[in-house]
């Protein structure tokens, strides 16, 4: 194992981060605040509460899971694409590195990223709500869960991108429109049955069900199913990422 | 002497079916300084990729110090340092971080007295904490130089390392490069420059279409490369060379307006003042003249073409 190169990996892609501080933490903190002050102080305060808790407090978790999946995908793919745009991954390509070794550092640095950004927008959070964690310990293995899956899947479309538009494509066609509809802000039990059941074909439904339910104990599908899906779902994404380094594809010609 | 690298059969053909290696078969000595030569599109590069583990190869083996590039190719990869052709670097990474940055992924514990001699040496030291985006293009090429000496390589790959570079630094490099010689390592390098091969290399291969069409010893090539040409521009066009001038070989050229004579600089008797000579005397008068030394390109391509 070449730790040596995992760390250098890493430390050149958190280096990254810092001196892009303002794209990759301050831009989100500040779009996030923007939705407490419109859904949860303006609009919020005309919305009954959602299962017993007030509607600003409900969407927390949501918009927590809003970033860090859009962060982790957006984090992860250019981390990768980039040394491929600019042509620095013959250095990568070339060194004495496993490819579990590149991914490690590639993907341990975004799934950091998002890990301190989802912990930022949740003390920011508490800044507008109140806020009580029933689960703490399942909410950070969550939070892990869904930073490492979703930055593995990012990986995935910085391979894949041979272009700054596909990189966009990804995140902004599918994943958000599949955040907002998996019940960022309400409870898939606000929705009429066709839609509920529609609902259950979208995988983000499974991480936003978990993840709030380890806030407050309230869940639309039952939490091991929550944890199956996203375990699934991080196995998947590994799949792939083995197939492209065996195959060397767009990485090797 | 024995190989550092050992080459053979190996053959690259891309999606598109083009063959950009035919089944080469070759073998760098250890400690050598070996020069590859050869036309744009010829296979340099690709060569280099897959030796590097940039690019996989279709079929053959290569062998780095006795061990495969696939199967070991962390072992291999460890011994090689790499600088592609292409200026790729890290626009806003410092250069002392770069640098840093290739030690590390090579799996090198930090050694900043190192990297420091390796800066010193390339006259890059007191850039070290400059952006690379702030750097010239002959800076930044002596940036990736550094980045491959970073991790105190045995072989080095130079893939046209001083194309685009001033006189003066490329007469740096090869300092730097007959330094890392005389330490032992490998060396092998691409090049169009003609002083170069001439300066540096121990042998020459020359490699076209794919295929390795010739290695020799460099002083086997100096005898080729010692003809020049020169040219005569006639004031009046001639249909025929006189006979008189026949033991010239001459080769009129331009419709008859010019007269080609090509002659061994190295010979005792270039026998240009006897031509020149003997041109009066039929007549023939000129008004300009030019002389031209062949490259080693132009001496390579006619060689294949033939």
């Amino acid at each position: 194992m070449n730790f040596g190169a995992v760390q250098a990996i890493y430390k050149f892609e958190m280096a990254r981060t810092w001196r892009t501080l303002l794209q990759s933490i301050v831009s989100p903190v500040v779009s996030t605040s923007l939705y407490f002050v419109v859904f949860g102080a303006a609009i919020g305060s005309r919305i009954t509460e959602v299962e017993g808790i007030s509607y600003g407090t409900f969407i927390v978790p949501g918009l927590i899971m809003l970033s860090v999946l859009t962060q982790s995908i957006t984090n992860a793919s250019f981390g990768i694409y980039f040394p491929k745009f600019i042509g620095t991954i013959y250095e990568i390509l070339s060194a004495p590195v496993s490819y579990f070794e590149i991914v490690l550092g590639y993907v341990g640095a975004a799934a950091t990223k998002s890990i301190i950004l989802g912990l930022i927008i949740l003390a920011t959070a508490g800044l507008f709500v109140p806020l009580h964690i029933h689960h703490p310990i399942w909410m950070l293995t969550f939070l892990l869960l869904t930073s490492v899956t979703f930055s593995l899947f990012g990986f995935i479309i910085g391979i894949w991108a041979d272009g700054f538009e596909k990189l966009q494509m990804i995140p902004m066609l599918i994943i958000t429109p599949l955040t907002f509809l998996g019940g960022s802000f309400y409870s898939i039990n606000m929705l009429p049955q066709t839609w509920q059941t529609l609902a259950l074909f979208n995988p983000v439904v499974y991480l936003i069900s978990g993840f709030r339910w380890s806030f407050y104990e309230i869940a639309d599908v039952s939490v091991s199913v929550s944890i199956g899906m996203t375990v699934g779902f991080l196995a998947a994404c590994m799949l792939v990422v083995s197939w492209i380094f065996r195959s060397g594809y767009r990485l090797k010609n | 002497m024995s190989s550092m690298i050992s080459i053979s059969g190996l053959s690259k053909a891309y999606a598109s079916g083009f063959k950009a290696l035919k089944g080469i078969d070759l073998d760098i000595k250890r400690g050598e300084i070996f020069a590859l030569l050869g036309p744009n599109g010829a296979g340099k590069t690709t060569l280099i990729s897959i030796i590097c583990g940039i690019t996989n190869p279709s079929a053959g083996q290569v062998l780095v110090d006795g061990r495969d590039i696939r199967r070991d190719y962390r072992a291999t990869r460890a011994m090689i340092g790499l600088v592609p052709q292409e200026l790729h670097t890290d626009a806003f990474e410092t250069v002392w971080a770069t640098v840093s940055f290739s030690r590390g992924l090579f799996g090198k514990p930090r050694n900043p007295a190192y990297i420091e001699k390796v800066l010193k040496d390339l006259s890059l030291w007191d850039k070290k904490d400059n952006k690379i985006v702030t750097l010239s293009g002959g800076m930044k090429r002596r940036v990736m130089i550094a980045k491959a000496l970073s991790h105190e390589p045995q072989v080095l790959f130079l893939d046209e390392p001083t194309a685009g570079v001033d006189v003066e630094l490329r007469k740096a490099m090869w300092d730097v490069v007959r330094a890392l010689r005389a330490s032992g390592v490998t060396i092998i390098l691409t090049t169009h420059y003609i002083e170069e091969a001439e300066e540096m290399a121990d042998r020459v291969g020359v490699i076209n279409k794919g295929e390795i069409i010739l290695v020799e010893k460099k002083a086997a090539l100096m005898q080729k490369l010692g003809k020049k040409r020169l040219k005569l521009h006639l004031q009046s066009r001639i249909d025929i060379v006189p006979a008189t001038l026949a033991a010239y070989n001459l080769e009129l050229a331009a419709d008859g307006g010019e007269l080609i004579y090509t002659y061994d600089t190295r010979s005792e008797h270039t026998g240009i003042t006897s031509l020149l000579g003997d041109l009066r005397a039929a007549g023939i008068r000129f008004s300009d003249l030019d002389t031209t030394q062949s490259s080693l390109e132009e001496i390579f391509v006619s060689l294949v073409r033939t």
